[in-house]
């Protein structure tokens, strides 16, 4: 089991779940989270006072999948967060060790 | 029309009552078409106040800060009324007899001899209407200057200034200017507030956050407004209030009331035009906060101008404050270092010096005959009357900057001015009030 964690930009939060819908994967968790990366960040100015605000709202999509899913939940999150520009955003992939749904009991990929 | 008929037939009727003419001659002519327009006046600039500045200011505030910000203008709402109600008035509006050039007498305390009074000024409305209304006025006053020294001081400070500068500020300066005082005698002209209300509130504002000092961590930390929508609301509340707020000012319901409605509107909306496009050249963007700042702007400067003017010079006097409130909002402040939190004196001080000085270019008896078919401004051709508005700018600006130092100095001393550096960076909110919004 791999967890994939992809950091993408706010608006494109929909196509991603569609998009990792489309390849089998059944459930997701959904943060707001702030940073920043090439993007740095912008300047805000009210009445002359400038801001720059260096942390930009992003959001975190955490999914936990089989081995065998990885590269195709990659691909999904890729395509549907690509927009060309810079602050796309990044995907991280990290070995889990064990899953267990609360309710049954289940665990491993059964639980996923 | 109804009124010129309404007062012909009223003349008959004394014509016919022969000996009854001097005792009916003394009774107040009331008329509900005043009364009527005074009435709602009233309610406008009330509405200006709470929610309209407190909305404006509460917008502006970082989101800790917000419930104290808002809080403010209610709370001089309620102090300033009562204070307004038991000696304001009184002093303010009466005549002092040997000290009338000062201030008034305590005749009118607690409401005393308003049953079946006129007030010389508004003869055709009740006095307790015409108390009313401009307990409106000493309210909203102090409240804006809050808007200086907002997110860092204490409430029961805030609380003792206020009284203190009601009573020894904003008190003798409507008399003087409004109340049969020595400006107003001198003939300087101010129709709605431009010295009274704004450049009192502006240079007050300034004085306080020069004397309590800057934010913690102003200039380095992120201080922006967090919420615009409240802070358009709340400009929204205070366009539409202030028709209650010039167009009341006329004391009657007419041409004059509607003459001062078109130039507020007007001023208004040219303001906000031109610092959105100041700020678009400039910087590249149309900020919210610059259209709303820019029409705050526009309807400060217009206050003393808006039942002396013609609509055209409205129009320039709109334009003229969109461009020079923006400059010392944006570049004054920057460039002389002071922490006016909210720009009170950037736009009301600046914007009630610049309109009190243009009354004396655009004042035309064409709309106002107050010199009783004398020239008034520099268009009639009595370029007098600018001097006359600059002695009137410098006297209550110089009367207002050394009396809020001293009720500082002396709330300074009393209470304290300032919360400590923890209570402002956790936020005055949770404490100050103990609560806070989520």
């Amino acid at each position: 089991m791999k967890l994939v964690s992809a950091i993408i930009k706010p608006f494109k939060l929909d196509e991603v779940r569609d998009a990792l819908t489309g390849v089998g994967v059944s459930g997701l968790t959904v943060s707001e989270v702030k940073g920043f990366g090439r993007q740095k960040g912008q300047t805000e100015i009210y009445r002359g006072a400038e801001y720059l605000v260096s942390f930009l709202p992003k959001v975190k999509v955490e999914i936990v999948v089989d081995d065998a899913q990885v590269e195709r939940a990659i691909e999904a999150i890729q395509k549907a967060a690509h927009t060309g520009k810079i602050g796309d955003g990044k995907i991280f992939v990290t070995a889990v060790e064990q899953a267990v749904r609360i309710r049954t009991g289940e665990s491993g990929s059964n639980a996923l | 029309m109804l009124k010129a008929v309404a007062r012909a037939g009223a003349l008959m009727t004394l014509v016919g009552a022969g000996s009854t003419v001097a005792r009916a001659a003394d009774k107040p002519q009331i008329d509900t078409g005043d009364t009527a327009w005074l009435l709602v006046a009233t309610a406008l600039v009330l509405m200006m106040n709470i929610p309209g500045l407190s909305l404006f200011y509460a917008g502006m505030v970082r989101k800790k800060n917000v419930l104290a910000t808002a809080v403010q203008a209610f709370a001089v709402a309620a102090l300033v009324t009562v204070m307004w109600f038991m000696v304001g008035y009184s002093l303010a509006f009466t005549d002092g007899g040997a000290l009338n050039g000062v201030i008034g007498s305590l005749s009118r305390a607690f409401g005393a001899g308003l049953q079946g009074s006129v007030h010389e000024l508004a003869k055709t409305v009740p006095e307790n209407v015409f108390l009313m209304y401009q307990a409106t006025f000493a309210v909203i006053t102090p409240a804006i200057i809050a808007g200086a020294f907002a997110e860092r001081m204490k409430f029961s400070a805030m609380l003792w200034f206020m009284a203190l500068w009601l009573l020894f500020v904003y008190v003798p300066v409507a008399h003087w200017v409004w109340g049969g005082g020595f400006l107003g005698t001198a003939g300087v002209l101010d129709f709605a507030g431009g010295l009274v209300v704004h450049l009192n509130a502006g240079i007050a504002g300034l004085v306080c956050c020069i004397v309590i000092g800057k934010r913690h961590g102003y200039g380095t930390e992120y201080m922006a407004p967090h919420n615009l929508v409240l802070t358009l609301v709340g400009t929204s509340l205070l366009w539409v209030g202030w028709f209650g707020f010039n167009a009341g000012s006329a004391l009657s319901s007419g041409e004059l009331a509607g003459n001062a409605m078109l130039n507020t509107h007007i001023s208004a909306a040219v303001a906000a035009l031109v610092w959105m496009a100041i700020e678009w050249v400039s910087r590249g963007k149309p900020s919210v906060l610059g259209i709303l700042s820019g029409a705050v702007a526009g309807l400060g400067t217009i206050t003393p101008a808006a039942g002396y003017v013609e609509p055209w010079a409205a129009l320039l006097i709109g334009a003229s404050a969109g461009a020079v409130c923006y400059w010392a909002s944006v570049v004054l402040k920057t460039r002389l270092g002071y922490d006016d939190s909210l720009d009170v004196f950037g736009v009301h001080g600046v914007g009630g010096i610049l309109g009190s000085i243009l009354v004396g270019v655009f004042a035309t008896r064409a709309i106002n005959d107050v010199a009783k078919g004398q020239p008034i401004g520099l268009v009639d051709g009595n370029a007098g009357q600018i001097l006359t508005q600059l002695y009137g700018v410098a006297v209550v600006g110089a009367f207002c900057a050394v009396a809020t130092w001293v009720i500082l100095k002396i709330v300074d001393a009393v209470v304290g001015l300032r919360v400590t550096r923890d209570e402002e960076v956790e936020g005055l909110d949770t404490a100050l009030h103990g609560e806070r919004v989520q």
